[in-house]
């Protein structure tokens, strides 16, 4: 009875020590999921370090839509492997993760959208992810309160409808994976700031933090949009733009619409949680910023634009907005793997706005790099090789709200 | 968080008004190496600190501009044309 009252650490607290095989620098839930799977692989020596608490950079502020309906061949298959993983993520962690697949919908109000949606769904019922286009009859049919706008400004012409898509407890996940992680001997260390980047020649040899210095075998740096702060303190420079990107919840209401909807023409999307709250977000801010905090302009726009699909949201309240950074690369895709001319130096970034949802198959695939010294094939198109080869993945369907117009 | 950016023309302006255009670098030579083009291109500094940048006043004068901004706080600390940089 009394062990009803006494407080569970899902994680342990342990002194820093001098020396880890890996150094994995951020806490997020590319960061946990990279040391989950690194401890599968029995590689437990590791530490993953935060300069402020676990998950609480854009993993803490993330919406956590999951979807697989990219446009590339080589996004396709890599998100369809991670909502995969993802289904199984709750009975692997064993930890509830409220992962609702209440259907993802793409709308398409021209008809250039309309044929970026068609391109879409071809291409994933090629690559196997379930995904068709569905005109305005059907779209009313399975989302009842939502505007068609039949006769008005940008009527919904059709959507790209993805049954499995949906969304997941954010912090869930991030728990889950560093719970995961500390039950197979890896340190979560919280609040250590790495400082500073120790090279020997080309090799990574540690990095300096605010509580030291640590040798590593190899380290990691998977800081999403601080990425280019902590790479420049090894003296390289990454293809990312960091700007932050914002989204708002109303206040509680009962079950009203039982769908994930995103429209690239109103650069907007909405869904409800679990608790009732209507969350909406859209694209970027049109600058880049290292700061969190968030915008009046964007909460205008945002809230005009969704009031087009979902009328119905007129008078209802907001409760909180906020702002995340994103590690935006020029072609909308994820950069993962080893920089040229460094050694024992892994990086998982241009996770941009797109990616929690990739988290389980990054973290994954990451490790088996690291453990093998091979680039697994899903992760060898998101090289950062490709920049200099001209091999750009041109992923658009991965931009907030889709940028295919 | 929104911020004014000072115009050398129009004097202060929400930031909603201007285009922004990437930090200020050194353009290549045209026949200089593709790893100097793809550095210009693609690869940023992206610094968390002060960082001078362009920017176009399309909703204003229509003029390119360099701002010099801190990109943590937001704070803008100089805005000048192109031809007054030193
Ligand atoms: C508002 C918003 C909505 C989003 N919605 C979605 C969505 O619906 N679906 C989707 O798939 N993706 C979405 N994303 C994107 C997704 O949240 C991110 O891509 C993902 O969370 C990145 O995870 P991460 O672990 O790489 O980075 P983060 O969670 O940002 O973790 C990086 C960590 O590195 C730490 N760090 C930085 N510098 C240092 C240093 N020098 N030393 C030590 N630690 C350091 C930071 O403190 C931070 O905790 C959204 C993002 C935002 C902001």
């Amino acid at each position: 009875m009394l062990q009803l009252f006494q407080k569970k650490r899902m994680w342990r607290k342990s002194p820093l020590k001098r020396h880890y095989d890996v150094i994995i620098v951020g806490a997020g839930v590319h960061g946990l999921a990279t040391a989950y799977y690194l401890g599968k692989l029995g590689i437990t020596n590791v530490a993953v370090l935060d300069k402020g608490y676990i998950g609480g950079g854009a993993s803490a502020r993330s919406t956590a839509i999951l979807r697989a309906n990219y446009l590339t061949s080589q996004g396709i298959p890599f998100f369809r492997e991670s909502l995969k993983l993802y289904g199984d993520l709750a009975q692997e962690l064993d930890y509830n993760m409220l992962f609702t697949r209440s259907g993802r919908f793409d709308l398409g109000h021209t008809e250039s959208a309309v044929f970026g949606l068609r391109m879409r769904s071809q291409f994933n019922q090629m690559h196997g992810v379930d995904s068709r286009l569905i005109g305005p009859d059907e779209i009313k049919k399975l989302i009842p309160v939502l505007d068609i706008r039949q006769g008005k400004h940008l009527p919904v012409m059709a959507a790209l409808y993805h049954p499995p898509g949906g969304v997941i407890r954010h912090d869930a996940v991030v728990w889950g994976y560093a719970r995961g992680a500390d039950r197979m001997g890896t340190e979560i260390h919280p609040f250590t700031e790495v400082i500073g980047i120790k090279k020997n020649d080309n090799k990574i040899i540690g990095v300096e933090t605010t509580h030291g210095f640590i040798s590593a075998g190899s380290v990691v740096s998977a800081t999403a949009g601080w990425s280019s702060t902590v790479a420049a303190l090894a003296d390289v420079n990454l293809p990312i733009v960091t700007h932050p990107l914002q989204a708002f919840v109303t206040e509680p209401l009962k079950p009203y619409i039982d769908a994930t909807i995103s429209s690239a023409n109103l650069h907007v999307y909405a869904y409800q949680t679990d608790r009732g709250e209507v969350v909406i977000g859209g694209g970027v801010n049109h600058y880049p910023s290292y700061s969190q905090r968030s915008t009046l302009d964007m909460l205008e726009t945002l809230s005009g634009h969704v009031l087009e699909l979902l009328p119905a949201l007129r008078d209802v309240n907001v409760m909180r907005q906020w702002a995340g950074l994103c590690d935006m690369t020029p072609d909308y895709a994820p950069i993962m793997g080893k920089v040229d001319g460094l050694d024992d130096f892994f990086i998982s970034c241009g996770w941009g706005t797109w990616g929690f949802k990739a988290a389980p198959i990054a973290g994954k695939c990451m490790a088996e790099m690291i453990f093998t010294g091979r680039v697994p094939e899903l992760i060898q198109p998101f090289s950062l090789s490709r920049f200099r080869e001209g091999k750009l993945v041109n992923e658009r369907a991965s931009a907030p709200a889709g940028a295919i117009h | 968080m929104a911020f004014l950016l000072n115009c050398p023309n129009c004097g202060e302006r929400n930031v909603g008004e201007f285009r922004f255009g990437g930090e200020l670098k050194v353009r290549p030579e045209p026949n200089s190496s593709r790893d100097a083009w793809t550095d210009y291109i693609y690869f940023h500094r992206n610094v968390a600190g002060d960082q001078s940048e362009w920017w176009y006043h399309s909703f204003g004068c229509r003029k390119w501009m360099v701002a010099l901004r801190n990109t943590v706080t937001n704070e803008v600390k100089d805005v000048l044309f192109p031809e007054d940089v030193s």
